[in-house]
C-alpha cells in the first residue's frame, strides 16, 4: 500500500451518488488494462453501491445488452451564450434529471455499465425511479424464464434469483404461455445448455470470442426464439470452456461434471490452488463432508484473472480415488507412526555422508521441499525431481506441468535442468554407495530407477498418495495427503508464492508430509522452533535466499501470493 | 434455577390416601359406559369399553396428523420426487439423507431431469415436524399415518428410496389424508397457495 501512495495523483473527477458527493478516478482500466472513461457502475462501486448486472463482467467486453443496470442520473446543464453553466437560485450548479424526450417528466435511466461519467453528474443509485427501472427490467427478463428454482442447479448462486429477492416484484403478472425452448442441449463434451433458463446476456459468447479467441459461440433465431448456440456442426470444446459456467449468471450454461451432483448450498468453499500446472490458478474448492465436489477459479489478476482452464479444473477425481495409500506400512506391516518414525530416525543417525539419495517432487509444497533440503544437507544427499513438461498456451496453462517446479530450485532441491542429476542417483546405487532412498510422490520405477535397482538398497522410504510401482518396493510406507487435505504454498512459474488452505481431512493413517518431515529432521538435525506451518514457513522464508530478499512472511502472502525475484 | 419445592402435609405424606385416589379414577373408567373418544370408528361393535387390542387394533388418525414422512408416487404411480434436496436443507435433525444422480441419472416421468439415485430418510432422527412436506416443490414428500416406526436395528430404521415409495404409495393416499381442498385429482399445493394468497389481504 505504502508503494501506491507515492504514485502521481490520478485524474479524479466529484459525481454524486446518491446524494454524497465521491471522487473518482477520470479513467479506470477496461477488461485489457486500457484506461477508459470510468463509467457509472464503476463511480457507484467506488462509492460503495453496487449496481446490479448481468452483462457486465470486469474482465470482458462491456455489451450493454441486459439492461439490468439502468440507473437515473441527472446531467449537469451545458455552458449558455454567456460562457457560464446554469446555476439554482442559491448559485449552485443546476444539474437536469434525464428524462425521455418525447415524454417531458418520465425519467429516463442510463445503462451505468457502458455511460461515463462527467464532472457534476447526479447519480441516484437507489431512487424510486431506479428501483421501478429496475423492476421493470426484471419483469421482463422473467417472461420467458422457467420459473422452477428449487430445481434448477444453479439455485442458490443464480444472479437472476438474488436481483429478484432484491430488486424484482412479488408477483407475476404474465398470464400468457411461455416460450419454451430446448433443454439439455449438449453444447460441448463438458458443457450442457438449457435455452429456456438462458437470458442472453451474451457474457458467454463474448468470453469465448474475446477472452480465449475461439469464437465458438453465438446467437441465433429471432425474438422470443433468440438462442445460444455452438457453431452449427462444431462442438464448443476449447480449453477454457467452463468457465462460461461459472460466468453465466442464470442455470442456463451447466457443466457435466458438476451437473446433479450436489446443491451449491451443501457445498464447504475452500481457498485453494490449482496443481495442473505452474501456473498456479486461485481456486475455490467445494467439499461436502470430505467429499470433493468441484473447483471454482478464484479472482487473482496477477495469475489467471478470473478463470481457469477445463483440464485443471476436472483435474481433482484422483483426490478422492478409492485406492488412496491409506495404511502406514513398515518392513513389518502395518505399524504406528511413532514407531515408524522412531525407526526411520534411528535408521538415518546411523547412515552415513554420501549414503543418502532423496528423490523428491516438485508437486510437493515449498516447506516439504525445504525440510528435504535440510536432511540431504545433513547427509551431503544427491536430490533431485522429475520433469513433467506439455504444451504451453496463449492464456493459462504453462509448459512445465509441475506446480512448484520454481519452489524447488530456489530451495535448491533442484538444478534448472530438473532431473539431471536421477543418472548419478542410479549410478550411486548400482556402485552401491547410495544405499538409503528416500522418495516422494513420484513413482522412480518411471524415470531410470527400476524395481531391480530398487531391490540393492538397504533402506526405501516411500511418501505417496496412490499406490505405484514404488510404493510396493518400499520398505516404509509413508501415506501423504493432496493439496487439498493440508496447508502451504507452492512458487508458480513466474515466481509467485502462494499459499493453499485444506479442505478435507485425510483419510487413515494419512498425515500431511510437512508434519513427518518435520519431526524426522527435528530427530537428525536438531532443526526446531516451530509447531506450525505458519512457523515453518517464516523460517523457511529466512533461511532461503529468493524469499528472504522478497521479505515473505505466512501473513504477508495473504489471499493472493507474493512475488518473488528469479 | 432453584425450584421450590412445597411442603406435603402430613395427609399426603401419608402416601395411602393418594393411592386410594388413583385406584378411584382406574374403577371410575373400569365401570363406565360410555366410549372414550380416541377410539373412533374403530370399536363400534363394543358398546362397553374395553381396553384397545393394540397393535392389531389401531386408533384413527386425525386429519392432518404427522406421521412418518413417506415418499408418494403421482397418479401414473411414477417417482414425483426430483432431487432438489430442499428436504434434506430443511430437515432440522438431517434425517434426510439425497444421493443426487449427476449427470448420467435416469428419469421414470416426462418433464422430469433428474431424480435421486437413493434417498434415505432415518426414522431414528426423524422428528415428524413436518418441515419436509411443507417445502417439497414436487407435492413428493407427506407425513402420513404410521406412528410406530420399530425394528430390530438401527439400518434398518433407515428407509431407503423404494421402500418410502412401497409405503407412501399414490398420491391418492396422501390426498385423503390431507383434506386440504375440494379437488378430487390429488393436492395441489401451488393452486392452495395461491389461493391463499389470494384471499390475504395485498401487501407490498
Amino acid at each position: 500500500m505504502a508503494a501506491k501512495r507515492t504514485e502521481p495523483a490520478v485524474e479524479t473527477v466529484t459525481v454524486k451518488v446518491d446524494g454524497c458527493a465521491v471522487e473518482v478516478p477520470r479513467t479506470m482500466p477496461n477488461w485489457q488494462g486500457k484506461p477508459e472513461p470510468t463509467t457509472v457502475l464503476q463511480a457507484c462501486k467506488q462509492a460503495g453501491i453496487e449496481i446490479p448486472h448481468y452483462c457486465y463482467h470486469p474482465k470482458m467486453p462491456v455489451a450493454g445488452n441486459c439492461r439490468m443496470c439502468l440507473v437515473h442520473v441527472a446531467m449537469p446543464g451545458r455552458p449558455g451564450p454567456d460562457g457560464k453553466a446554469p446555476t439554482n437560485e442559491d448559485g449552485s450548479p443546476k444539474v437536469f434529471p434525464m428524462q425521455l424526450p418525447y415524454e417531458p417528466g418520465t425519467p429516463r435511466g442510463v445503462i451505468g455499465c457502458a455511460t461515463g461519467i462527467v464532472p457534476g453528474m447526479e447519480i441516484y443509485a437507489s431512487s424510486p425511479e431506479t428501483k421501478e427501472m429496475r423492476k421493470a427490467v426484471l419483469e421482463s427478463l422473467l417472461i420467458n424464464h422457467p420459473l422452477d428454482c428449487p430445481i434448477c442447479d444453479q439455485a442458490g448462486e443464480c444472479k437472476l434469483q438474488e436481483y429478484s429477492v432484491d430488486h424484482g416484484q412479488p408477483e407475476s403478472r404474465f398470464a400468457e404461455v411461455k416460450v419454451h425452448k430446448p433443454k439439455a442441449v449438449d453444447l460441448g463434451p463438458r458443457i450442457t445448455l438449457d435455452a429456456e433458463r438462458c437470458m442472453l446476456c451474451t457474457r458467454c459468447i463474448r468470453f469465448t470470442a474475446s477472452v480465449v479467441g475461439d469464437d465458438a459461440l453465438g446467437i441465433v433465431n429471432r425474438g422470443s426464439y433468440n438462442a445460444i448456440s455452438s457453431y452449427p456442426g462444431q462442438p464448443f470444446d476449447n480449453n477454457y470452456t467452463l468457465n462460461t459456467v461459472d460466468i453465466c449468471p442464470v442455470g442456463a450454461l451447466t457443466s457435466d461434471d458438476f451437473r446433479f451432483q450436489m446443491r451449491v448450498w451443501f457445498l464447504k468453499e475452500t481457498k485453494s490452488l490449482c496443481t495442473g500446472c505452474g501456473t498456479g490458478c486461485n481456486t475455490v474448492i467445494g467439499s461436502r463432508e470430505n467429499r470433493m465436489y468441484r473447483y471454482e477459479p478464484r479472482q487473482n489478476d496477477a495469475v489467471n484473472s478470473c478463470w481457469m482452464c477445463d483440464a485443471g479444473r476436472l483435474d481433482y477425481k484422483w483426490i478422492g480415488r478409492d485406492d488412496r495409500l491409506g495404511k502406514l506400512h513398515g518392513p513389518r506391516g502395518n505399524t504406528t507412526w511413532p514407531s515408524a518414525l522412531r525407526e526411520i530416525s534411528g535408521h538415518l543417525a546411523k547412515a552415513a555422508e554420501g549414503s543418502v539419495a532423496i528423490v523428491a517432487s516438485a508437486r510437493q509444497t515449498n516447506e516439504e521441499l525445504f525440510l528435504l533440503n535440510k536432511l540431504a544437507k545433513r547427509y551431503k544427499a544427491l536430490t533431485d525431481s522429475v520433469p513433467r513438461n506439455g504444451e504451453a498456451d496463449h492464456l493459462l496453462v504453462a509448459g512445465d506441468r509441475n506446480p512448484n517446479t520454481t519452489g524447488a530450485q530456489l530451495i535448491g532441491v533442484t538444478t534448472q535442468r530438473v532431473g539431471s542429476k536421477l543418472s548419478a542417483i542410479v549410478k550411486g546405487i548400482v556402485s552401491g554407495k547410495i544405499m538409503t532412498l528416500i522418495v516422494y510422490g513420484e513413482d522412480v520405477t518411471q524415470h531410470g530407477i527400476d524395481a531391480k535397482l530398487l531391490g540393492k538398497l538397504k533402506m526405501l522410504i516411500v511418501s505417496d498418495i496412490l499406490p505405484n510401482a514404488t510404493t510396493r518396493k518400499a520398505d516404509y510406507l509413508l501415506p501423504g495427503c493432496s493439496h487439498a487435505e493440508k496447508r502451504g504454498t507452492f512458487t508458480n512459474v513466474k515466481g509467485r508464492v502462494q499459499k493453499f488452505t485444506k479442505a478435507l481431512e485425510p483419510s487413515g493413517d494419512a498425515m500431511p508430509e510437512w508434519e513427518v518431515l518435520h519431526e524426522l529432521v527435528h530427530n537428525v538435525t536438531g532443526l526446531d522452533g516451530f509447531n506450525s506451518i505458519e512457523g515453518l514457513f517464516n523460517q523457511m522464508a529466512d533461511e532461503v535466499k529468493a524469499f528472504k530478499a522478497a521479505g515473505l512472511t505466512w501473513a504477508s502472502l495473504g489471499d493472493n501470493g507474493a512475488d518473488v525475484k528469479l | 434455577m432453584k425450584v421450590k419445592r412445597t411442603e406435603l402435609t402430613w395427609w399426603e405424606r401419608l402416601y395411602l390416601p393418594t393411592l386410594i385416589n388413583g385406584f378411584k379414577v382406574t374403577l371410575r373408567h373400569f365401570f363406565s359406559w360410555k366410549r372414550s373418544e380416541v377410539y373412533g370408528d374403530k370399536q363400534k361393535e363394543f358398546t362397553a369399553k374395553t381396553t384397545m387390542q393394540y397393535p392389531e387394533e389401531k386408533w384413527d388418525v386425525p386429519t392432518g396428523y404427522r406421521g412418518a414422512p413417506y415418499l408418494v408416487k403421482d397418479v401414473d404411480e411414477k417417482t414425483k420426487c426430483v432431487s432438489c434436496q430442499l428436504c434434506e436443507f430443511i430437515c432440522p435433525p438431517k434425517a434426510i439423507r439425497i444421493t443426487p444422480p449427476g449427470d448420467s441419472g435416469v428419469v421414470d416421468r416426462e418433464g422430469a431431469e433428474k431424480m435421486p439415485e437413493e434417498f434415505e430418510i432415518n426414522m431414528l432422527r426423524c422428528i415428524y415436524c413436518g418441515f419436509c412436506q411443507e417445502v417439497c416443490p414436487e407435492e413428493a414428500i407427506f407425513l402420513l399415518e404410521d406412528y410406530a416406526i420399530n425394528g430390530e436395528t438401527r439400518e434398518e430404521l433407515i428407509y431407503n428410496k423404494g421402500k418410502l415409495l412401497a409405503l407412501g404409495g399414490a398420491d391418492k393416499r396422501a390426498y385423503n389424508h390431507h383434506v386440504q381442498c375440494d379437488v378430487d385429482e390429488g393436492i395441489k399445493k401451488w393452486e392452495t397457495k395461491t389461493r391463499e394468497a389470494g384471499e390475504q389481504p395485498a401487501f407490498h
